[in-house]
């Protein structure tokens, strides 16, 4: 069902490196700016997409992605922005997956199956919902993966072996591993115990395994790239928007270029598994 | 609503079902890194409810320390003034550290004790569940940790000085919009970057199951005490209950073990901050719907687009976008009447029990007392109306005064 997502990871597989995860969050700082930088996301070098649904109270979220998802909403973002915006970048991309990430509010109050039904129609592949552990799998989860949108789930240092087959059991696409205990934007998890985290996944499960929360750097994602399928890179990204505002918070000419370099940047780190 | 073998049709007080549902509303809404835990609380709880020892340790400190049972007291001059029904006061009160919270506080540090746990986490929003939860903390020896936003910093001082001088680090939220709700947020995010040394002490009957239905058992003291001490005043259970609302766990206190007794008339009191209609209030009942949020689904305050509204009241108590999901439970299915009161009416109550009963009473509880009086003089005089009195005022003189243009 996977589609795209299991075609990028197929064609990773291929090339023999990790591939490259980047989140932004939708319409961050302003609606014509975050549809600029998607539209460049894939060329500079991403080789899946995230792209944050804006939540008033994102629970799960460090200062970064608080901020990033304050600054949308003040913008004008609604769910059915976002998902246009991921419309619009569709038509011009039709190989890279879409993934939506966010939390259930939104969603809940737009109406679950018109969700589902407009996300696919919009090109979106699958959706990570921070908020809907296993124990919810009859709100989002299941009615997505009868139509076909996959749902990825994040495990975490805190799912242990006997919790990890609940986890894994509806999940789609891939796994997000989530390398530490805290909130995005937190200090990393060392490569040892990320590598035994993904090799414990992986007696678990046969799909593709990416790692995020707390990757900032090229050589973090370099490291990561050769551990696990991907590497997600998204505060970091997040915070290159809020450094190039200007004092009245709109963006200023660089802030595309920047945010592009750094993950032309971040790709480079992630050369062949044999590099 | 789907079919609920756990939640029977001839009883209230069944629920919530082994996945935390009342109703639709409930659940365990929360990130995986926390999901282990809560699972982890939910069997301590079952293991402690089943425990004598748990149970007589905590009837031990609710009765020595904290001084229960609280008083049922006869409000003889406010029945008077309002002519009608005849109103008594649960005096919470009057309980150690000033407001019910403390039946609560007790039970969760309890069971933190049993889990081993070494660190406590709460949030506060007047700064009354702050003081509870800094107090069981500095009585047991715990480090405590209480998040609390910067504007309810700022309106309850008094407050936020008790609970640095009981021990406890108060750390200001201004992360979102800087009130209960961004507390309680920002609680949260602790507690997954801490899972294995942390407590979380939620201090209303709110968030991912089992804390609603775990933080009014501890409350249900409240209403347990007013039945024996209502039979032997008079013979007879009350006509009706009235609490006020922010989360909900001093009204699920007093409301739960009256459910099935069809006959009492239960009112809870939401606060209608400056009017519903003005769109500034804390009424998630009156001017919400259903939603999820901090780990259940329940009535919120929020956009169309389903972006939490930040709520209003002159009450930091109140102040929240939420109710807890039983509450709304029993709005769907009618066993409680949810109704509101606003700023002024609540302010004018403040002033009114002062003089008349020589109880300062919380802005919480003032507005219960709001919809005492409107429907008081309708009622005959042989009518039993019960009040919970959640807290005392002592905390809100400072902004009452402020709004009274009194300086102090």
């Amino acid at each position: 069902m996977s589609g795209r997502i299991a075609a990028r990871f197929a064609a990773l597989k291929a090339e023999g490196r990790g591939g490259l995860v980047t989140f932004l969050t939708a319409g961050d700082p302003d609606p014509g700016t975050s549809l600029a930088l998607l539209r460049g996301l894939s060329e500079a070098g991403a080789d899946l997409i995230e792209l944050g649904m804006p939540f008033s109270d994102p629970m799960a979220d460090g200062p970064a992605i608080q901020a990033a998802s304050l600054r949308a909403l003040a913008a004008g973002a609604t769910l059915p922005a976002t998902l246009a915006q991921v419309r619009r970048w569709r038509a011009d991309d039709d190989a890279t997956p879409m993934i939506l990430m966010g939390y259930y509010n939104p969603i809940y109050s737009y109406g679950v199956a018109r969700f589902i039904k407009d996300a696919l129609a919009a090109g979106v592949d699958g959706v990570i919902i921070v908020d809907l552990p296993p124990e919810e799998d009859g709100e989002l989860c299941l009615p997505a993966l009868e139509a076909g949108l996959n749902f990825i789930r994040l495990a975490t240092p805190t799912t242990d072996d006997a919790r990890l087959p609940a986890v894994l059991r509806h999940t789609a696409g891939f796994v997000y591993y989530v390398a530490i205990r805290g909130i995005t934007g937190a200090a990393a998890a060392d490569d040892q115990e990320i590598a035994a985290a993904v090799a414990r996944l992986k007696r678990h499960t046969d799909l593709p395994v990416a790692v995020g929360f707390g990757l900032r750097t090229p050589e973090q994602v370099g490291a990561v790239g050769k551990i696990a399928d991907a590497a997600v890179v998204g505060s970091a990204l997040v915070q290159l928007i809020a450094d190039n505002l200007d004092g009245d918070g709109r963006a200023k000419d660089g802030l595309v270029p920047a945010v592009l370099g750094q993950v032309r940047s971040l790709r480079s780190s992630l050369g062949t598994a044999e590099g | 609503m789907v079919y609920n073998p756990a939640m029977q049709k001839n009883s209230y007080r069944t629920g919530p079902d082994e996945q935390g549902h009342f109703g639709k509303y409930g659940g365990r809404f929360v990130a995986e890194t926390l999901m282990p835990l809560i699972l982890a609380v939910e069997q301590a709880y079952a293991a402690a409810k089943s425990d004598p020892a748990y149970q007589a340790e905590l009837d031990d400190y609710l009765a020595h320390y904290v001084g229960r049972p609280s008083p049922l007291y006869h409000a003889a001059r406010l029945t008077e003034h309002f002519g009608g029904a005849k109103i008594y006061f649960k005096r919470d009160e009057l309980n150690h550290t000033g407001s019910h919270k403390i039946n609560n506080c007790l039970g969760q540090i309890l069971l933190a004790r049993r889990m081993k746990k070494t660190r406590i986490i709460a949030e506060t929003g007047a700064g009354q569940h702050g003081v509870a939860a800094a107090t069981v903390c500095a009585l047991f020896g715990l480090p405590c940790i209480v998040y609390m936003g910067e504007e309810d910093i700022d309106r309850q001082r008094p407050n936020v000085f008790r609970m640095r001088l009981l021990g406890a680090e108060v750390r200001a939220v201004t992360s979102g919009t800087g009130t209960l709700k961004d507390a309680m947020n920002e609680a949260l995010r602790d507690w997954v970057a801490n899972v294995e040394d942390t407590f979380y002490i939620i201090g209303t009957v709110a968030g991912p199951h089992p804390y609603p239905s775990m933080v009014r058992d501890f409350q249900s003291v409240i209403g347990e005490e007013v039945r024996t001490q209502m039979m032997s005043a008079e013979g007879r259970l009350p006509d009706s209950l009235v609490a006020c609302i922010g989360g909900g766990s001093n009204a699920m206190g007093l409301f739960h073990p009256f459910l099935d007794d069809a006959d009492v008339q239960i009112f809870g009191v939401e606060a209608a901050g400056k009017g519903i209609d003005t769109g500034k209030h804390a009424a998630s009942i009156s001017g919400g719907r259903p939603g999820v949020l901090h780990g259940n689904r329940t009535y919120l305050l929020q956009t169309d687009d389903g972006q939490i509204i930040d709520a209003h009241s002159i009450s930091a108590g109140l102040d929240y976008p939420g109710i807890g999901p039983e509450h709304a439970w029993l709005r769907d299915s009618g066993r409680v009447n949810y109704v509101s009161a606003t700023d002024e009416e609540a302010l004018d109550m403040f002033q009114l029990c002062s003089q008349l009963e020589g109880i300062i009473p919380a802005l919480e509880p003032a507005h219960a007392l709001s919809h005492v009086a409107k429907i008081a003089p309708t009622l005959p005089a042989d009518h039993l109306l019960v009040m919970n009195m959640c807290g005392r005022g002592d905390k809100d003189v400072f902004a009452v005064a402020e709004k009274l243009g009194v300086t102090l």
